[in-house]
C-alpha cells in the first residue's frame, strides 16, 4: 500500500520536470524561457522542503506514522530542484562565467542567501542513506538533519529579497514556514514540560 | 546634438562572422537539446497573436532613428511585459488588460504651460507625423528587447502647448482606475504611476510617445494609447497609459524612487557601470538569445545622449 503509494509521489513529483521538458521541447515557456526555468526549479524546491517539513507534524496529528516513509524522498525532490535551479542558474543564466557568479554571490544578498540555502541542503542530501543513518547514529544524525530548517528558512529569505516589489509570493511562503516552524517550538516546549512518562524515539 | 546620420551600429556591437558562424557549436557541445531549445525559441515564435492585433496604422513613415538589430517578435513583444497595474507576473498584463478602455481617452496637460487643457487623445496625435523607431529596450531587470514603435517626438507635442520659462521638469501620470485595473488592489507601488523627465530630455528628438507597436495601434498590455519611450533609460522610465502630463520647476518624485530611494533614481539611465543592489547592469539577455550580451552606456544611445550628462557624476545621479 504504502510502496504504491510512494511510486506514485514519486512520478507526481517528476511533474514539474516533465512540465519543463515539456515546454521547452514545445516552446510554451514564455518569452523569456531561461527565467521560466530558473523561476519554477526554484518555487518547486521551496515547495517540497516545505513537504518535507510538513510529514511529522502530519504524522502527528493524523497518527498516520507511515507518513514518515515518504519524507526523505521529499527531501530529495527538494535537493533534485535545488540542484536543477542552481545549474540553471550557473549553466544556462552565467554560463559558468565563473567570475561573474562569485561577484553575484558576494554583492547580491539574494544570490548569497541562495547559495547558503544549498550548502546547507548538501550535507542532508548526501547522509540520507540508511547506511549514512547507521554510521552517524540517530541522534546526530537528527541533529544534523535539523540544517533543514535553516536552509528552508534561508531560502524562503533568498525569494523574498529577490522581488522586485510584489512580496506577496515569498510572504506566502513564509507564513506556512512560520506555521511549520512554530508547531515544532510548541512540541518542543511540550516535551520540556515534565511528562508522567518518557517516551522516546519521537523526533 | 543629435547626429541623424548614425545608423545607431557600431562596429563593436558586429560579432565577428567567425564567431557567429560556430554559435551553435557552443549551444550543442554545452547544451542538453531541450534546454536549448527552450533557451533560444522565442524567435521562432509565430506571428499568430498578430492576427487578433489591434488595427493597423496609416501613413507612418520609415524614421532615420532604426538601430540595425534583429527586431524581437510581436508574440514576445506583447506576451513579457512589466505593467504592474495589471499584475507583476510578465505574463498578467496581456490577460488582464484585453478589455481595458482606451477610448475615450483625455490627456491633461498643465503646469508650467501656456496651453493648459485635458486635451482628446486624437487632438493630441494629429497635428503629428508618426514614424516608425526602432528602438532598444533596456530593463532594469537586465533584459532587453528591439522595438519597432510608432510614436512621434514628445518635443513636438511640448513645443505646441508652450512650456513657460520656468518649467524645468515634465511630470507624467499613469491612469489608475481600480474598475480597470487589478493590480492597484494591492499597494505595491503609490499609485497612481508617476515619472519624470528633465525638460531638455524631455525635448530631445529621441524621446517619443508611442501610439503603436509592428505598424498597428498599440495593444492594452504595451502601454495603450499612449505612452512614452525613452530609449537611453531603463524600460521602468517609459512611462504607460498616459493621462496627464504636467510641467513643473522642481524634480518629480517618480513611483520607483518613493518605492525604494536606495534602489532607483531619478535620472536612471542605462549604465553598465553602476550596479543595481539586485541586478548586475553590466549585461542583458536579449529575448530569444541564449547568450548574455553586454550593456552599452546608455543603451548604446551614448552619442545622441552623453551631451545632457556632461559635468554630472553619473554614480550619484543614478
Amino acid at each position: 500500500m504504502v510502496r504504491t503509494a510512494k511510486r506514485f509521489v514519486f512520478v507526481a513529483s517528476l511533474g514539474p520536470l516533465a512540465y519543463l521538458g515539456w515546454g521547452a521541447w514545445a516552446r510554451a515557456l514564455g518569452a523569456n524561457p531561461i527565467e521560466t526555468i530558473t523561476r519554477e526549479t526554484g518555487v518547486w524546491t521551496l515547495r517540497f522542503l516545505l513537504l518535507t517539513l510538513a510529514v511529522t507534524p502530519l504524522r502527528r496529528w493524523t497518527g498516520w506514522n507511515d507518513a514518515i516513509r515518504f519524507r526523505r524522498m521529499l527531501g530529495l525532490f527538494a535537493f533534485f530542484y535545488g540542484s536543477l535551479h542552481l545549474t540553471t542558474y550557473v549553466w544556462l543564466d552565467q554560463f559558468f562565467d565563473g567570475a561573474a557568479i562569485i561577484k553575484d554571490i558576494y554583492k547580491r544578498p539574494f544570490i548569497t542567501a541562495g547559495a547558503t540555502a544549498y550548502t546547507l541542503m548538501l550535507p542532508l542530501a548526501l547522509t540520507s542513506t540508511a547506511g549514512m543513518i547507521r554510521r552517524l547514529g540517530g541522534k546526530r544524525w537528527r541533529r544534523l538533519h535539523r540544517l533543514a530548517y535553516g536552509s528552508a528558512v534561508v531560502g524562503v529569505v533568498h525569494y523574498w529579497w529577490l522581488v522586485k516589489a510584489d512580496i506577496r509570493p515569498p510572504r506566502n511562503y513564509a507564513v506556512i514556514l512560520g506555521g511549520l516552524l512554530a508547531i515544532r517550538l510548541l512540541a518542543a516546549w511540550q516535551k520540556r514540560r515534565p511528562a508522567p512518562t518518557a517516551a522516546g524515539g519521537r523526533s | 546634438m543629435l547626429t541623424r546620420t548614425a545608423s545607431g551600429i557600431r562596429s563593436s556591437e558586429i560579432t565577428d562572422e567567425g564567431l557567429y558562424l560556430r554559435r551553435r557549436e557552443f549551444m550543442l557541445a554545452a547544451a542538453v537539446p531541450a534546454l536549448a531549445a527552450a533557451a533560444g525559441f522565442s524567435r521562432a515564435v509565430t506571428l499568430d497573436a498578430a492576427q487578433a492585433a489591434p488595427g493597423q496604422i496609416p501613413n507612418v513613415r520609415k524614421s532615420a532613428y532604426t538601430v540595425n538589430e534583429e527586431r524581437n517578435t510581436y508574440g514576445d513583444i506583447t506576451s513579457y511585459n512589466n505593467f504592474y497595474e495589471f499584475g507583476t507576473d510578465k505574463a498578467d498584463p496581456a490577460r488582464n488588460a484585453k478589455n481595458f478602455r482606451v477610448k475615450p481617452w483625455t490627456v491633461k496637460i498643465d503646469g508650467l504651460v501656456n496651453n493648459p487643457a485635458d486635451y482628446q487623445l486624437e487632438d493630441v496625435i494629429k497635428p503629428h507625423a508618426l514614424e516608425e523607431r526602432v528602438y532598444r529596450l533596456r530593463c532594469v531587470e537586465a533584459w532587453s528587447m528591439v522595438v519597432p514603435w510608432v510614436g512621434f517626438p514628445l518635443g513636438d507635442l511640448l513645443k505646441r502647448v508652450e512650456p513657460s520659462p520656468q518649467a524645468k521638469f515634465v511630470e507624467f501620470t499613469t491612469l489608475a482606475d481600480r474598475n480597470q485595473m487589478p493590480g492597484l488592489r494591492s499597494a505595491i507601488l503609490n499609485w497612481p504611476y508617476v515619472e519624470g523627465l528633465r525638460l531638455d530630455e524631455a525635448m530631445h528628438p529621441l524621446t517619443i510617445l508611442a501610439v503603436g507597436l509592428y505598424g498597428r495601434e498599440l495593444p492594452n498590455q504595451n502601454g495603450a494609447p499612449l505612452r512614452l519611450v525613452v530609449p537611453w533609460k531603463y524600460g521602468f522610465k517609459s512611462i504607460k497609459s498616459i493621462v496627464r502630463i504636467r510641467l513643473v520647476d522642481k524634480q518629480p518624485t517618480t513611483a520607483w524612487v518613493a518605492y525604494g530611494p536606495q534602489e532607483y533614481g531619478f535620472y536612471s539611465n542605462v549604465n553598465p557601470q553602476v550596479d543595481h543592489p539586485r541586478w548586475s547592469q553590466g549585461s542583458e539577455r536579449r529575448i530569444g538569445e541564449f547568450f548574455k550580451r553586454k550593456t552599452l552606456m546608455f543603451n548604446g544611445y551614448a552619442d545622441q545622449v552623453a551631451g545632457l550628462y556632461a559635468g554630472m557624476d553619473l554614480r550619484k545621479n543614478y
